[in-house]
């Protein structure tokens, strides 16, 4: 039985990521990444990571998924073809290289199949004590905390919308003047 | 299903991911191709956290998807920003270090 | 197919979450095995064991187990989405019922009595209307998208128990769960908005993402009041802590700070849920239908179901964790069957009156401007619901006891300031609404002229 959920869940998100790779637009991409989410949060769910699978399924499909459609529907489409021969060999190299040394390391690792231990009980609780215990992972906790506060604080800054680029005080947009994007998108 | 079995996808998931980011041309694509990556890293973190033992492997995990989204933020203001400046979003194409 | 899909996706989501009970013991560990029983009473019949005595046995051969399991894992799938369908189709019968009232007209009242089946009549109707894919549309995305909304509101069904150990799972993160999921919602209104090549609806599915991402904040702090007060996010266990003082011993009536959290997360659900005020995902006089311009028959059906079957399960969990879920004063006289069918009944009852509080707010509130949305996600809900979240713990450390064990003015407090505010609240409303009867109202104002133009 599990091994049946294990094939079900590891399929859905092999599946997912090769259709990510794969497909022609960005959005189906973006939507096949959504699979593979899943499929990896129903994996925890099989490691025994209850806490870590909901919180997968929240942050990732929930905020990051939502926020590269928002990427993708913000930008034009890529007008350039998608080099299918590039992106198979790309691939199929690749995972030839990754399978080869994942079988290597869990040949070294065998020892920790042997350890055969019962799957944790509800993992929420133990967590929330780890991260808030002092000589556990407070210190971590908190930086984490800063670094989000950082990254939201950065992110309005980069993306605040900005009046046009002062041509003759900047080089940077005395270059973009020379190469007439500038030009161009004034002109538009 | 043993140890093997979570490290085989994480290593297709993690290749995969990389092709992503490789192979196509595209800012969003390599987005893409890192989350990809950073789901497979997760998923080794979990899948040695259930068999060795403890929920440190679990609370890495859970640091990690906290710096992925802090990540995917800040990546996607600076892929608005790019393509208001270049007008593309092709990640050859911002090259103004190169003058 | 699009029902297939759905019932595949939500399959898949049952399976999930069944596991997650298995392996992670929530306290109601999974007695859903109601369902094999069934089976078993099934084979052990009288019928079954003619059939195999045909066959020259004695009685039937036992299933295999991953058989069992996936019939079992269907009849329950079954019983949710009869229960979703049921729940919405009274649910629209109600919104339209109660628009007619406050609008000064009958609503519909022609099929059935009290026009109870207008909405199944509605959906038969649905059902035989030609089903039309737009020519320029993303086909496959089109087709899924209504599935996978459809099946992100079964799937947060299976986290709410409605009674005490009635077979409902009852997974130990029921919260983040339902919370988690409903996210799934979003992406498949994406999906509609995109797959459906039409500007209108691509505006509304993306006015609809922006405003679920940011008013989910707010909904989940101010969730995380009761769950603090509390200390479980099993909502089976929150009411079962809150079966104490006969039955009124309600999450609400033990903090000062979960009446404000109450309201915050009650505006925050009509967000989420895109109800008036908040509906501009779908604003029909911005954007024609919003995110479902181009949708029909079956498919349309299918977000329409989702849109009320998500305000259902939006007020089943502000009723678990706020008001007292399945308890109420006297239930406990009640046993056995009774007390279970009862226990149902009431909280049936408590989260169908919030959807109707929903309804009411939708039709005496104007719409809301996106920017003014956002503000009020943003620069109010959010900044309240962490201060509820601070002033709760603060109270919950200072009392350092569980709330049953606390001194009785301490347990008198705020059942008396929450019953105060709303006396207060009440006759200030009660005051303004006979000052405004005694003024003369824009009817009487209008009415002269309509004579005088009709002369």
């Amino acid at each position: 039985m599990e091994l049946l959920f294990f094939l079900l869940f590891a399929g859905l998100a092999i599946a997912g990521a090769v259709a990510t790779v794969w497909m022609r637009y960005v959005v189906h991409s973006a939507f096949a990444l959504m699979g593979t989410f899943l499929g990896v949060a129903g994996l925890y769910v099989l490691l025994g990571a209850d806490f870590l699978a909901i919180t997968q399924i929240l942050i990732y499909v929930g905020g990051i998924l939502v926020l590269i459609l928002f990427g993708i529907m913000l930008t034009p489409p890529d007008r350039t073809e998608r080099n299918a021969k590039r992106v198979i060999g790309f691939s199929a190299s690749l995972v030839a290289i990754a399978l080869f040394l994942a079988v290597q390391i869990g040949s070294v690792v065998r020892w920790a199949e042997k350890s055969n231990l019962e799957a944790p009980k509800a993992t929420a609780a133990p967590i929330g004590r780890e991260l808030l215990r002092p000589d556990g992972y407070l210190i971590p906790f908190e930086l984490v905390s800063v670094v989000l506060l950082v990254a939201l604080i950065g992110s309005v800054f980069i993306a605040r919308r900005r009046k046009a680029v002062r041509v003759d005080d900047s080089s940077t947009a005395a270059i973009l003047a020379e190469r007439g994007t500038l030009q161009q998108k004034a002109g538009a | 299903m043993g140890l093997a079995g979570y490290l085989i996808v994480a290593a297709i998931l993690f290749a995969l991911g990389i092709a992503c980011t490789v192979a196509r041309k595209n800012v969003i694509y390599v987005l893409m191709g890192i989350e990809l990556i950073l789901n497979a890293a997760n998923l080794n973190l979990v899948a040695f956290s259930r068999f060795v033992g403890g929920l440190d492997g679990q609370i890495f995990a859970i640091f990690s998807i906290i710096l992925a989204a802090a990540e995917a933020a800040v990546a996607l203001a600076i892929v608005l920003n790019v393509f208001g400046l270049f007008d593309s979003i092709r990640p050859d194409d911002p090259d103004l270090m190169k003058e | 197919m699009s029902a297939s899909l759905a019932l595949s996706l939500w399959l898949q989501s049952a399976r999930l979450q069944q596991q997650t009970g298995a392996a992670l013991g929530s306290t109601t560990a999974p007695d859903s095995n109601w369902t094999l029983d069934l089976l078993e009473w099934v084979r052990t019949s009288w019928l079954s064991t003619k059939l195999a005595g045909l066959a020259g046995m004695d009685q039937a051969p036992a299933l295999p187990t991953w058989a069992a399991a996936a019939i079992g894992a269907g009849i329950a799938v079954g019983i949710v989405i009869g229960f979703v369908s049921v729940v919405a189709m009274f649910s629209i019968w109600l919104e339209r019922r109660v628009a007619g009232r406050i609008q000064s007209r009958i609503g519909p009242n022609r099929v059935g009595p009290f026009g109870l089946l207008q909405s199944l009549a509605d959906g038969v109707k649905l059902l035989l209307k030609e089903d039309i894919i737009p020519s320029g549309a993303d086909r496959k995305l089109f087709v899924l998208a209504p599935a996978l909304v459809m099946a992100s509101a079964l799937a947060m069904f299976a986290a709410v128990p409605m009674a005490d150990g009635a077979g409902f799972t009852d997974i130990n993160l029921g919260v983040l769960f339902i919370v988690g999921i409903s996210a799934l919602a979003t992406i498949g209104v994406i999906m509609a908005g995109w797959s459906s090549n039409n500007k209108w609806a691509l505006y509304g599915a993306m006015r609809e993402a922006a405003q679920v991402v940011s008013y989910e904040v707010p909904l989940g702090i101010s969730l995380l009041v009761p769950v603090i007060v509390g200390g479980t996010l099993e909502l089976g266990a929150a009411s079962r802590l809150q079966s104490g003082w006969g039955g009124s011993c309600w999450f609400l009536f033990q903090n000062p700070f979960v009446l404000p959290a109450f309201v915050l997360y009650f505006i925050a659900a009509l967000a989420e849920n895109k109800r008036a005020p908040f509906d501009l995902p779908e604003s029909e006089s911005e954007l024609v239908a919003g995110f479902h311009t181009e949708y029909s028959g079956i498919r349309f059906s299918f977000f329409f179901l989702e849109e009320y079957a998500a305000m259902f399960l939006m007020s089943a969990v502000g009723t678990a964790l706020f008001l007292g879920g399945w308890n109420f004063p006297g239930i406990d006289l009640l046993k056995g069957g009774w007390l279970i069918a009862a226990q149902l009944a009431v909280f049936v009852v408590k989260s169908m009156f919030l959807v109707l509080l929903m309804i009411w707010i939708r039709w005496t509130l104007p719409r809301m401007r996106v920017d003014q949305v956002m503000v009020m996600g943003y620069k109010y809900l959010t900044p309240l619901s962490l201060i509820c979240v601070v002033g709760a713990s603060v109270w919950e450390v200072w009392a350092a006891v569980p709330f049953h064990e606390r001194p009785i003015w301490m347990q008198l407090f705020t059942p008396v300031l929450v019953f105060g505010v709303c006396a207060v609240l009440g006759a200030m409303l009660r005051k303004q609404a006979i000052e405004s009867a005694a003024q003369p109202t824009t009817r009487s104002r209008i009415a002269p002229r309509a004579h005088a133009a009709a002369h």
